[in-house]
């Protein structure tokens, strides 16, 4: 049962109410889905809030979490984001700590060339904010942890939204 | 503008929904609204004695009778008693709105007194459930929940009534419409899919309906049997399907799945079209997945999309009301008779018929087979074990007779309680509920209840000293090793089964039952059995309680052993 195992993106307009992101998050437990990760926030409607999901999974178990989700009451809308064209960012903070000087023109290199902002500075420590996908900040992660001895990493998880052109991620 | 408490617009919406009997146990949280009960008229209250078989009771009045079950329980234990039953109906696709008293808002949180989180505790097995924090939405809530209980795939529906929000003022308005963005259950039915299904069972040349619980719950039956005799194909039930067409239809097989008919296994296994309605395909229907129906092309009608390609994959979905979808095919669909494929059903019917030895002791079927002469109309309640495979195998279900069971969970001490419900909703029927020892036990307190509202029902009590399908297993694949399932043992006989004399049974059924103001009767002969039922027959107000003493050695076969395919039964032992 390894057919098509990979990452995908879910997008949900969901009631704005205490309650509905434990029902949520507690059918991919409960059933076992895997739930990659979840943010959540209100809309330009108060009454509803938007959810960006991504979790690994094969066709078929993405297709059951798609018609579990829609089952919801208090699931509005589900747009899958497998075969749309969408803008998806995540936020990532990485604190380095225990920097040399030489570690710290290393995390300058490595802000300008990943699009990164240096915003904050110490005596021995930086932090640095990412704004990119969630894939090429796995790869920063990736990189950091090699770079460096000791890092801190604080992901947001991606949020999503359908593009206006045609425009890939 | 008139304002009144929150409590006074629940007895109110309770009135509007045509809410004419509700089942309640009272507490400190609801003790307004009992009073607000009191001083009313139409809303008739069923006080049982203990709420996991309140429930159950509200579950088999919405079951037998259409209509949405209501319950009325305090908060902490009275709500979390209510879990099982919720979970039954929830798998069982039953409606059920469910009020829960709540402490007071400013207490929540605080693990007051009688205090429980029971939205988020029954998150999973109910439809919807929601906590009702101010007064201005209890209206909407309550007209919602029981919008959301009964449509679609019906379900139960929890409401948590905080003490302070159900004393507040407010409006006096129930509304009389309800429009909720995220919840639009579907209507119709897409022709072109129906078409081309349609066109496949014409095509086939072994084609078989299966059918679910779907189609009794859409009170489908009738249009189900025209369909049946309009295209001549045969049909297997699961068992919560049973009774989509009557029995005794010439081309009614049987059931499918662990403790099917060797016939329909058999048909399911050699089918090449199998055209299913109103079923989830549980795994105790399917066996080993990848060798279900292995020939065949699938239809598959639901009303839930997510039932839909769940479990067994589909070659033609179709989302639709059973009901709404037979009868379009009605308009559409021709004879598809195949001679040779029902001919060979036939020949599977006569190699192994679904019968059990005959004894010269009483054996289940003789029970059966007596209700099935005796009663031309009735209500057959189960517990949930081998009576109930034994019901399901041999009692007769038609337009008169119908069969009330939880299929889905398997909830043990279903029997009695649902009995009670069914009678009360339905008091012109013989309701006849066949039980265990075992979930006899579990819910036997419910006599009082049976015994006060005056319900002749009869409960059938299938004794065999045992929790026997547990001991089935045991028997067939544990080496005989009757580890906790001897409802005899304890103390005097531990670790020394064999050695010492066998406790004696308790409780006395018979003297229990009488202590409760019931009948009771004990059968240890097959020759008293019709005399048994004469006299419980003869009773329009009291119960009777019937003891059949059967053998711990009957067991239920066929049989696939668990995780096997349906084609490898095990036929005897």
């Amino acid at each position: 049962m390894n057919n098509g195992m990979k990452k995908r993106w879910l997008s949900l307009y969901v009631e704005n109410q205490v309650g509905v992101l434990s029902k949520i998050s507690g059918l991919f437990s409960g059933k076992s889905y895997n739930l990659d990760s979840l943010t959540v926030g209100t809309t330009e409607d108060p009454t509803i809030s938007r959810m960006t999901i991504a979790t690994v999974s094969d066709d078929e178990t993405f297709e059951q979490i798609k018609k579990q989700l829609n089952r919801l009451v208090e699931v509005i809308k589900v747009i899958d984001f497998s075969d749309i064209f969408v803008r998806m960012k995540e936020i990532m903070y990485i604190k380095v700590k225990k920097c040399t000087s030489a570690d710290k023109t290393a995390c300058f290199q490595i802000a300008e060339t990943f699009k990164a902002k240096v915003i904050d500075y110490g005596k021995d420590s930086l932090l640095l904010e990412f704004v990119q996908t969630a894939t090429k900040n796995d790869a920063v992660v990736k990189l950091m942890k090699e770079e460096f001895r000791t890092i801190e990493v604080v992901r947001g998880g991606s949020v999503g939204i359908e593009s206006i052109s045609m425009m890939e991620r | 503008m008139k304002k009144i408490s929150g409590n006074k617009l629940l007895v109110k919406a309770l009135k509007e929904e045509g809410v004419d009997t509700i089942f309640g146990y009272p507490g400190a949280c609801t003790i307004d609204l009992s009073d607000e009960l009191y001083k009313q008229d139409y809303t008739k209250v069923i006080l049982p004695r203990q709420e996991i078989a309140l429930v159950h009771e509200a579950d088999a009045y919405a079951r037998s009778t259409g209509k949405t079950g209501v319950c009325l329980v305090t908060s902490g234990p009275g709500a979390t008693n209510l879990v099982t039953g919720l979970a039954t109906a929830y798998y069982d696709s039953v409606p059920l709105v469910c009020f829960t008293g709540q402490v007071a808002r400013h207490l929540i949180g605080n693990d007051a007194f009688q205090e429980v989180d029971i939205v988020g505790i029954t998150r999973s097995i109910t439809k919807y459930g929601v906590l009702v924090k101010n007064r201005e939405d209890l209206g909407r809530i309550v007209k919602e929940a029981f919008y959301i209980a009964r449509t679609g795939r019906p379900g139960p529906v929890l409401i948590d009534l905080p003490k302070d929000v159900m004393g507040e003022l407010g409006d006096a308005e129930y509304p009389s419409e309800v429009n909720i963005r995220g919840y639009k259950p579907s209507t119709g039915v897409h022709i072109g899919q129906l078409k081309r299904a349609i066109k496949m069972l014409e095509k086939a040349r072994r084609p078989l309906f299966l059918v679910g619980g779907g189609v009794n719950i859409s009170r489908a039956n009738e249009a189900f049997t025209e369909l049946v005799d309009k295209t001549n194909v045969p049909v297997v039930s699961t068992i919560m399907g049973r009774g989509a067409v009557s029995t005794k239809h010439p081309l009614y097989i049987g059931n499918v799945g662990m403790h099917g008919a060797y016939a329909c296994n058999m048909a399911v296994n050699e089918c090449d079209l199998l055209f299913s309605i109103g079923t989830r395909f549980n795994d105790r229907i399917t066996g080993k997945l990848h060798s279900f129906a292995p020939k065949a092309q699938i239809v598959h009608i639901d009303i839930d999309t997510a039932a839909i390609s769940k479990n067994v994959q589909v070659d033609v979905p179709i989302v639709a009301d059973a009901r709404e979808a037979i009868e379009k095919m009605l308009e559409y669909v021709g004879d598809c008779r195949e001679e040779e494929w029902i001919a060979q059903i036939e020949d599977w019917k006569a190699e192994h018929p679904l019968a059990m030895k005959k004894k010269p002791v009483m054996t289940p079927q003789d029970i059966l087979d007596a209700i099935n002469e005796m009663f031309e109309e009735c209500m057959i309640v189960t517990d949930v074990g081998q009576h109930q495979m034994f019901v399901s195998q041999f009692a007769e279900i038609t337009e008169k007779k119908r069969l009330l069971m939880s299929g889905g969970l398997g909830t043990m001490g279903y029997g009695l309680p649902g009995a009670i419900g069914a009678q009360i909703g339905n008091p012109d029927v013989p309701v006849i509920s066949i039980s265990g020892d075992g979930g006899m036990q579990m819910n036997i307190q419910e006599l009082a209840t049976a015994v006060l509202e005056e319900l002749p029902i009869i409960s059938c009590i299938f004794n065999n000293n045992n929790l026997g399908m547990v001991r089935q297993w045991q028997k067939l694949f544990y080496g005989k090793r009757y580890s906790m399932t001897c409802l005899r043992s304890g103390a005097a006989c531990r670790g020394r089964c064999g050695e010492v004399e066998c406790p004696p049974y308790t409780p006395d059924f018979v003297k229990l039952a009488e202590s409760y103001g019931a009948k009771g009767i004990r059968v240890t002969k097959k020759e008293d059995i019709r005399a048994a039922f004469e006299e419980a027959r003869r009773s329009n107000k009291i119960p009777t309680v019937i003891e059949f003493d059967i053998d711990p050695e009957d067991l239920v076969y066929p049989m696939i052993q668990p995780g096997g395919t349906l084609k490898d039964m095990i036929m005897d032992c």
